[in-house]
């Protein structure tokens, strides 16, 4: 299945990219982070997915685009 | 009413059919509170009292630096050493006479949020660290008030209207507070200084289309503006009925947001080994609590652990056993550190923290 990735701040940073497209194994958006998790360490993030935040069980279609979303800490 | 030299001073906002005479009674009877007078809090103040909203608090414990002066516009060289709200007031004064300022020289806390914001209509958030924007967003919900939030890092930014017609909060967005010292903030890895001045220009925008009525304020939807592509990314996000609830319930008269957001701890941690931790079970019963969000994996079968969110420790701290060993686990050792640290400020002196955390085990 091929995804649409876009990468906002220290997650942009942490992968040296803004945005790519991957053929992935995983189908929902836990196995999604479970994926993320290792490259990312302890880097927080939400997931949106086809400009819509998601939940866990949600289930990832062919071509969606997924943002990861960290928090900003500066004001 | 407006007098007038009100009428003159607004005549730009009185042509506009979206605003007009009764548009700029509403502003003027508006009272906007703005949490930091900063990067974001002084392109806000300013436009807000350029608009006429005709009360503005600021609250701010700090002093301008010389640092401040490369994006904070409210400033002169003549401000460094003055506290911030105090300094952003004077200079404000001499943009709008017709302004009433109430200046708040100290930090926000759990003791003086719930009676400041209960005084305002609007909140905007101009903070630069986590623990007190949980602490702004939680007050938001409990005294019912809309919350402008911006925020920065580096290039990019947030912005969005939270807590505001049954929408979202920021718990909704982001239920965990990030690690402690894991998201750095504009002093400790740097900031383009036109920034904060582009996103606080979009929160005093939706503070005046909240108190307008007009357009549509960015409720349930967040904002991200990356200056160096000059793009916008907008978010749908949901309410989340659990998370308000954690907001509503949290006493103010305990809590601590320092805590929370693991920025404190204590000195005197007991720490176990995955090794150790394998020894100890194989002799001891004792309780292990898996303080990672549900999802998180690896779960460990041997370790039979309670999960039970960091964030929502404070409300299951009756299923903590205080009768033998207890040890507390994350996935690299840091979060359940915080729970301890918690929790050893209510009461418990059983805790051992699993260093380095299921990683480790899992190693």
């Amino acid at each position: 299945m091929i995804l649409k990735f876009k990468y906002f701040g220290m997650i942009a940073e942490a992968l040296n990219k803004e945005a790519e497209e991957l053929d992935v194994d995983f189908t929902n958006v836990a196995e999604l982070i479970s994926y993320y998790q290792t490259q990312l360490k302890d880097i927080n993030f939400k997931v949106a997915v086809n400009h819509s935040l998601v939940d866990l069980n949600y289930q990832l279609k062919n071509n969606d685009e997924v943002a990861l979303l960290p928090p900003f800490a500066g004001g | 009413m407006l007098t007038e030299n009100e009428k003159y001073r607004y005549s730009r906002h009185l042509l506009l059919d979206k605003v007009g005479e009764e548009g700029q009674k509403k502003l003027k009877a508006a009272k906007v509170l703005v949490i930091g007078a900063g990067g974001l809090g002084c392109p806000v103040l300013q436009y807000l009292t350029g608009a006429g909203v005709g009360t503005i608090g600021i609250i701010d414990f700090d002093k301008v630096d010389e640092t401040n002066l490369q994006r904070q516009v409210l400033f002169s060289i003549n401000d460094i050493g003055t506290n911030k709200a105090l300094a952003a007031k004077n200079r404000l004064e001499q943009l709008n006479q017709y302004i009433h300022f109430n200046v708040y020289q100290e930090k926000l806390t759990t003791k003086n949020a719930l009676d400041l914001f209960n005084q305002y209509d609007i909140v905007v958030d101009g903070t630069d660290n986590f623990s007190t924007r949980y602490l702004v967003s939680d007050a938001c919900v409990k005294t019912n008030k809309p919350l402008v939030y911006g925020s920065i890092y580096k290039f990019e930014g947030q912005v969005s209207v939270l807590n505001y017609n049954n929408g979202p909060s920021y718990r909704c967005l982001f239920p965990e507070a990030p690690e402690a010292g894991s998201v750095p903030n504009c002093s400790e890895i740097g900031v383009i200084g036109v920034l904060p001045g582009l996103i606080g220009t979009k929160q005093a925008n939706e503070v005046i289309k909240i108190i307008l009525q007009i357009g549509e304020p960015l409720s349930g939807k967040l904002l991200m503006y990356d200056a160096l592509q000059a793009n916008q990314f907008t978010v749908d996000i949901q309410r989340n009925e659990e998370q308000m609830k954690i907001a509503q319930q949290i006493d103010f008269s305990s809590y601590d947001y320092d805590y929370f957001c693991g920025i404190k701890k204590s000195e005197n941690m007991k720490e176990i080994s995955a090794q150790e931790l394998k020894e100890l079970l194989a002799k001891e019963d004792i309780q292990v609590i898996d303080v990672r969000e549900v999802h998180e994996t690896p779960k460990v079968e041997a370790l039979n652990a309670i999960n039970i969110p960091l964030q929502s420790v404070p409300y299951n701290m009756d299923k903590i056993a205080k009768d033998k060993k207890v040890v507390v686990h994350c996935q690299h050792g840091v979060r359940s550190m915080h729970a301890i640290d918690f929790l050893e400020q209510n009461g418990f002196d059983n805790l051992i923290n699993l260093t380095g955390g299921i990683v480790m085990w899992e190693n």
